[in-house]
């Protein structure tokens, strides 16, 4: 079965190209339900491929599946100096789980979406762009090295700026995409050089002879590879540039400070969008890749620290910001950023299998999130602020159940998934250093603040805007259905990974910590994390209180909280001036710039160049021309005198 | 027998004719007339060398350039007509659709 892994790729490609290529003529109902049956052939593979591993020893859970072969410059088999790459796929257990995450969600959501985008025009190009995001994906978590990972890496930049602009007649949406894509862009310059850095220094692209050639060394010194290209070495400053450089662009894929900017806007495109590429699968691209370089992030415990603390600014920036949005989708978005920022915190400290464990108890509430964001939005007939909503609770009880489960969820609310995977992130980060703790416990609670601010502004309460209110209706099947699965998904997803027994860990150890450390990272101190897990169970549930408080039974208390904070208030409302600052650093000198090379440089250089070519033409045209008298006399004269030379010119030489 | 040279000069001398004839003259037909008389002169050369070195091939030339001639002359008259009913001059001077 490991040999069919191609299958999960091989599935959502037929997808693409038969709805790009007939969907029009398939009709609504055929494309509504081939997409989502492609994502679910990936998913049926993807749990095979999962079971067959399960039933693997734990050193035989990794499976290299060379397909082809992509680029050859060898000048023999195996000579140093040589550069090949396959397109090969790598299955062990942490491809499989991101894969299982990927297409699981990835299919709820295509469901979802048949039911949400059937009125659009362009229903089959969606849904042609939805299974290439998924393909994508796809070769970005299964290929077997850096360079097929980054085919995957920019496709899912391509997909996702195809998908946010989808409704392009709207300019905020076409701008949205560009920016998504630019800002993306400069973080995949990043990888590409840390790509390169590697294959200089090690000669190989493939994850696992990569982690194999740095198996062993410590910290200290020069590491020394054997029969490598160039030097033969990788030196630990080298390894240091590749891992920030990694780092840069897993900031920009993943949304973090500085480069977080471009998903609150990416809430442009549809919903189900957002859930699945802001949520579920896209944005967790740079967690993943960190992860898969544990080998190289070992080895620079500084770049593990930036991102440790990249991670944990962006989560409380992130955070903070969420608190005082309006926008439904928003607050999500920006909810994504902060999570995403515990992700880092927990690569960042070494703690890789806490880092995808949130991953994928994230990818199931957020999902939830985002979709039933989108059928409160489809009840309310496009309306997002959540100032308008109210007592919805009664009109969409499905939407709102499983709402009130994610965001209870995303709180931390004790016995759900992100109970679980925050708390063990949490605790990583208290056995690495306490200040990284104390601000993670902050944003927790921060975290719980606005979950709930959501769900009781939204569904409790009274209804501010009775037309809107009326008129609610609960979102069809095709839609409910998801959000329930979702739902159970961010219920139970938690328990694989219980404190001291965590199934995941065990799982996915393998992986980062081939061979000596795999016994040393699972002895925990039991007391100390039930101590912490107590704390943020407290921290969690008084979020939710305080949220009760302020817009459920005391409703003066934002204005007092507002007024109590001053000019802080503004600041965060307007998102710290982020945005402002870019387009005033960055966006307007290169704007002016622009400008400039526009007017001198391409006005007068290039137009000058071109214009002043055709002038000269012109020029000598007009001057030449004199010579067409019209005078047969003269032509016939000119021609006696040619014949004349010509001849003297054969007789005398 | 007369000698070659005498006909050598005697070509030359129409030739020289002929080209003042094109290069001076304004009438078309005139023009047309030097062209052929251009063309014996160089006819004749061909004759009197083809008798000089006893070979034909000067004489088949001559015969040659007389049927070229000949259709020569049906399109260049041909062309005059046309222009003689468009212009309703025979003046080259009047016909100056190229200049410049």
């Amino acid at each position: 079965m490991l040999d069919y892994a191609w299958l999960i790729l091989a599935f959502p490609a037929l997808g693409t190209l038969i709805i790009a290529f007939f969907g029009t003529r398939l009709g609504r109902r055929a494309v509504g339900f081939l997409a989502p049956a492609m994502v679910f052939l990936s998913f049926a593979v993807a749990v095979a491929l999962f079971m067959e591993l399960l039933g693997l020893p734990a050193e035989e859970r990794q499976h290299e599946l060379v397909l082809w072969q992509w680029m050859a410059a060898a000048s023999g088999p195996g000579a140093t100096g040589s550069f090949n790459v396959d397109i090969a796929l790598l299955i062990d257990q942490l491809s499989v789980t991101m894969a299982l995450v990927v297409t699981g969600v990835g299919f709820l959501i295509h469901v979802y979406s048949a039911g949400y985008m059937h009125d659009d025009p362009r229903h089959p190009r969606y849904f042609a762009f939805l299974n290439l995001f998924i393909l994508m994906m796809s070769t970005l978590i299964l290929a077997n090295n850096y360079l097929l990972m980054f085919v995957g890496w920019e496709g899912v930049g391509l997909a996702s700026y195809l998908l946010i602009g989808f409704w392009f007649e709207k300019p905020s949406a076409a701008d949205a995409g560009k920016k998504a894509f630019i800002v993306n862009r400069i973080g995949d310059f990043g990888l590409l050089l840390a790509i390169m850095i590697i294959w200089t220094g090690l000669g190989t692209l493939q994850f696992t002879e990569v982690s194999k050639a740095l198996q062993g060394f410590q910290v200290p010194g020069t590491l020394e590879v054997p029969g490598t290209f160039g030097s033969g070495a990788l030196s630990l400053t080298a390894i240091r540039a590749a891992t920030l450089l990694m780092l840069l662009a897993a900031t920009g894929k993943s949304a973090q400070i500085p480069l977080f900017v471009w998903l609150p806007d990416a809430m442009e495109g549809p919903t189900p969008v957002s859930a699945l590429i802001h949520a579920a699968t896209m944005v967790t691209a740079g967690v993943y890749m960190i992860a898969r370089s544990a080998a190289l992030f070992d080895l620079a415990p500084v770049t593990g620290e930036w991102v440790a603390w990249i991670g944990m600014a962006t989560a409380f920036v992130a955070g903070t910001i969420a608190l005082t949005q309006t926008d439904l989708k928003r607050i999500l978005a920006y909810s994504t950023v902060s999570q995403l920022g515990f992700m880092f915190v927990a690569v960042g400290v070494g703690a890789y299998a806490a880092g995808i464990f949130h991953l994928m108890t994230h990818a199931f509430f957020k999902a939830l999130l985002f979709l039933g964001a989108g059928s409160v939005m489809h009840a309310l007939h496009g309306e997002l602020d959540i100032r308008k909503m109210g007592n919805l609770r009664t009109k969409l009880p499905i939407t709102y159940w499983t709402f009130l489960a994610g965001a209870a969820a995303l709180a931390g609310i004790p016995l759900l998934s992100g109970f679980f995977s925050k708390d063990a992130i949490l605790f990583y980060a208290f056995e690495h250093a306490i200040p990284l703790w104390v601000a993670g416990i902050i944003t927790a609670f921060i975290t719980a603040f606005y979950s709930f601010r959501m769900v009781f502004m939204t569904f409790w309460g009274q209804e501010r805007d009775k037309k809107l209110h009326s008129h609610a209706h609960e979102s069809p099947r095709v839609m409910t259905v998801p959000l329930i699965l979702l739902a159970t998904g961010a219920v139970v997803a938690g328990y694989v990974g219980l404190p001291s027994i965590s199934a995941i860990d065990a799982w996915l150890e393998p992986v980062f910590h081939a061979g000596e450390h795999a016994a040393e990272g699972v002895a925990h101190n039991l007391t100390l994390e039930m101590i912490l897990l107590a704390v943020s169970a407290l921290v969690a549930l008084g979020g939710a209180f305080l949220a009760y408080r302020a817009y459920i039974a005391d409703r003066d208390l934002p204005k007092r909280a507002r007024a109590a904070f001053g000019p802080l208030t503004g600041l965060v409302e307007n998102k710290y001036y982020v945005d402002e600052a870019y387009n005033l650093l960055i966006v307007e000198p290169l704007r002016a710039l622009g400008e400039w090379l526009a007017a001198t440089f391409d006005k007068r250089g290039l137009d000058g160049a071109v214009n002043g070519i055709a002038g000269l033409t012109g020029w000598a045209g007009a001057q030449v021309r004199r010579l067409q008298t019209g005078m047969v006399g003269l032509y016939a004269l000119a021609m006696l005198f040619g014949a004349v030379a010509l001849a003297a010119w054969l007789v005398t030489r | 027998m007369v000698p070659t040279t005498y006909y050598l000069i005697l070509s030359a001398v129409l030739f020289t004719l002929g080209a003042l004839g094109v290069v001076l003259r304004r009438n078309v037909l005139i023009i047309f007339m030097s062209v052929e008389m251009m063309l014996n002169a160089v006819n004749l050369t061909f004759a009197a060398l083809a008798r000089h070195f006893l070979q034909l091939h000067g004489q088949i030339f001559v015969l040659m350039a007389m049927a070229v001639a000949a259709a020569e002359v049906a399109v260049g008259l041909a062309i005059v007509m046309a222009v003689v009913r468009h212009k309703d001059s025979t003046n080259v001077q009047d016909i100056n659709l190229l200049k410049g």
